[in-house]
């Protein structure tokens, strides 16, 4: 008769191990993040998106430091032209280069898009925390709040921002943030229902602990899956917004202006045929757009729970 | 029934109340206050004295409150003295546009939406399904500002499909130039129905898991009869809820399609106010479609209920 695995030396007064007694895990779990980075690697297409958007930020922030194109000055004998040697993307109606300028207001694009992105994504994660933990009369009025300024459209509710206190970068930023956090707020708080009567929430509450442990330490860990995803989508919402009013002529001014204004004047001359006025700008728009909800759908598939792979 | 009408229908008055209070606030932030926002910057010191003793202005800010809400309930959303016109009025010129084109577009998407949505959903993960919904991914993320000039440009300047527009500054006038409504009809359209046909796939998708329908097959019912006659009719229920949720973005779409064509609604007109600092204007019309999205919303909700009774028990 072999001898049991688990007391493999039996009279002795070694203690089992963990191991012996098959009570340590196979292997080291793995943390959320690796699991969902694992998820997240598998999908091609958001890799891609992933490549798109890490290129944009080396060439809008990193770029200028290797071309040097003229981008503020007006010069009348260098307008609209067609790419070629010393503008590889042409020059606009003011002689400015194209592709520099397209790194500049990408910067500017970028700038707003990621500071009110994530902005929003603070505010929207704390207050749906906030009233789903509190619950009662105040998370219902905190939740008709969120109604109520659903239903106000964003582009209106901007354009009133932006003409009331100003056409400046910081303004964008936060008015844009202040304008789309709503739809995160709700997200997090259903998770926030539902984390709130787990038993271990009960056991932080009878060891003493405070409403603010309680929601720093257990609630907004919980829900920060949610918030990641909601994140990129809302950067891909950012910049559309700002492109939106840019646009529209009441964004940023050049020659200080983004990539919807350079868009939007480059349109103007569309009937020309001056392609490339409008093309870079038009076309890097879409992309960070389509990048960021890429990148959003394959984090849904990595950090929702119900989703997950185990 | 009964129960469920008047929660929800107080549920839409708090929402409009607490809206009522916003717009209040954003009336407030008004840079140098709301008279010189609305007079503008040339305005003498009597003029001042005299609009903010007129608009209650030196009052209490809960009676103040207290009158502009009685002045909306009227209708009456204030005057624009850079136009000279009361926003009701200019709301009135503009509105019918916009509506006929969000309305238009909106018709479309769902007759579009709802057979690409079935199609997809019957045919899951096939190429068929792969391929439409890589599309409508683009079709989402392509914005109306982008879509609309190309398309401006391919089939009115290149193409000649469609003359040249005369001026559109009424309800008449785009009735009469019915060949003007199909660009930004389209543009509208492309993004919309990218969104709805998701939704109606993924719609489909969970009927399709439901135990009637199971028990539909079970009795003998042909496929064909199970999808069109069971799982379709349940399946849109839900789109009237999403009809409702995207008022305000059509609202904006609608904004850019105006700017884009030249057409003179409701968006147009905000734009054209809010380049000239007319802020009272921008504030009716935001707050127009506020009141309006609430409505909706609880319009799409009641009706929501009444398709399906489950609703109502939760």
């Amino acid at each position: 008769m072999t001898m049991s695995p688990v007391f493999p030396e039996q009279g002795d007064a070694a203690i089992p191990t963990d191991q012996m007694l098959g009570l340590a895990p196979a292997e080291k779990p793995r943390s959320m993040f690796r699991r969902g980075l694992e998820v997240f690697l598998e999908n091609k297409l958001a890799v891609v998106a992933l490549g798109v958007l890490i290129f944009y930020v080396l060439f809008c922030f990193f770029g200028p430091l290797l071309y040097h194109g003229n981008t503020t000055d007006v010069q009348m004998g260098e307008i609209t032209k067609p790419p070629g040697a010393g503008h590889p993307l042409g020059t606009d109606n003011d002689g400015v280069d194209v592709l520099g300028k397209l790194m500049k207001a990408g910067q500017i694009t970028l700038e707003v898009g990621i500071v009110s992105g994530l902005l929003a994504s603070v505010i929207g994660m704390l207050y749906g925390a906030v009233a789903g933990f509190v619950g009662g009369w105040i998370d219902s009025v905190m939740m008709r709040a969120i109604d109520a300024l659903m239903s106000i459209p964003i582009i209106f509710a901007l354009i009133y921002l932006a003409a009331t206190r100003g056409r400046t970068k910081t303004v964008f930023i936060l008015a844009i943030a202040l304008t789309s956090w709503f739809s995160l707020t709700r997200l997090t708080r259903g998770d926030t229902l539902t984390v709130k009567v787990r038993d271990y929430v009960a056991a932080c509450r009878m060891m003493g602990g405070r409403n603010w442990r309680i929601i720093a330490r257990h609630i907004l860990p919980n829900t920060i899956g949610t918030t990641i995803v909601n994140t990129s989508l809302t950067v891909a919402n950012s910049v559309f917004a700002l492109s939106v009013l840019s646009y529209i002529g009441l964004g940023l001014q050049a020659p200080n202006d983004d990539w919807g204004g350079m868009f939007a004047a480059g349109t103007s001359y569309m009937d020309q045929g001056y392609w490339w006025m409008i093309y870079p700008s038009g076309v890097s728009i879409v992309l960070i757009i389509i990048s960021c909800n890429f990148i959003g759908d394959a984090l849904r598939d990595a950090f929702e729970t119900r989703l997950q792979k185990r | 029934m009964t129960a469920y009408l008047i929660r929800r229908t107080l549920q839409s008055i708090a929402t409009l109340f607490i809206v009522s209070i916003i717009t209040f606030g954003l009336l407030h932030l008004m840079p140098n206050g709301v008279v010189r926002g609305m007079l503008g910057q040339k305005a003498t010191p009597q003029q001042i004295t005299y609009l903010t003793h007129k608009l209650g202005l030196d009052q209490h800010l809960w009676t103040q409150y207290w009158i502009w809400l009685k002045k909306l309930l009227h209708g009456d959303l204030g005057t624009s003295y850079i136009r000279n016109q009361t926003v009701s009025d200019l709301i009135r010129e503009t509105l019918g546009q916009s509506a006929y084109l969000v309305g238009l577009a909106l018709l479309i998407t769902i007759l579009l939406a709802v057979p690409i949505g079935v199609l997809q959903a019957t045919r899951r993960n096939t190429a068929t399904d792969y391929t439409i919904t890589t599309l409508s991914f683009v079709g989402y993320a392509v914005p109306v500002f982008f879509i609309g000039p190309i398309l401006r440009e391919i089939f009115q300047v290149k193409l000649h499909w469609i003359p040249t527009a005369n001026q559109i500054d009424s309800f008449h006038s785009l009735l009469v130039q019915p060949e003007q409504t199909v660009l930004p009809v389209l543009s509208l359209v492309i993004g919309l129905v990218a969104g709805y046909s998701r939704y109606m796939r993924s719609s489909m998708l969970d009927e399709l898991t439901q135990d009637y329908v199971r028990t539909a097959t079970a009795k003998g019912a042909t496929k064909r009869r199970v999808l069109y006659k069971h799982v379709l009719r349940n399946a849109m229920i839900p789109m009237a809820t999403l009809v409702g949720l995207s008022l305000p973005g059509l609202v904006g779409g609608a904004l850019l399609v105006e700017q884009i064509f030249n057409i003179q609604g409701m968006g147009l007109l905000t734009i054209q106010a809010a380049q000239q600092n007319d802020f009272v204007i921008v504030l009716g019309t935001t707050m127009l479609t506020a009141v309006v999205t609430v409505i909706g919303s609880l319009v799409a909700d009641i009706s929501y209920a009444a398709l399906d009774p489950r609703v109502r028990l939760t």
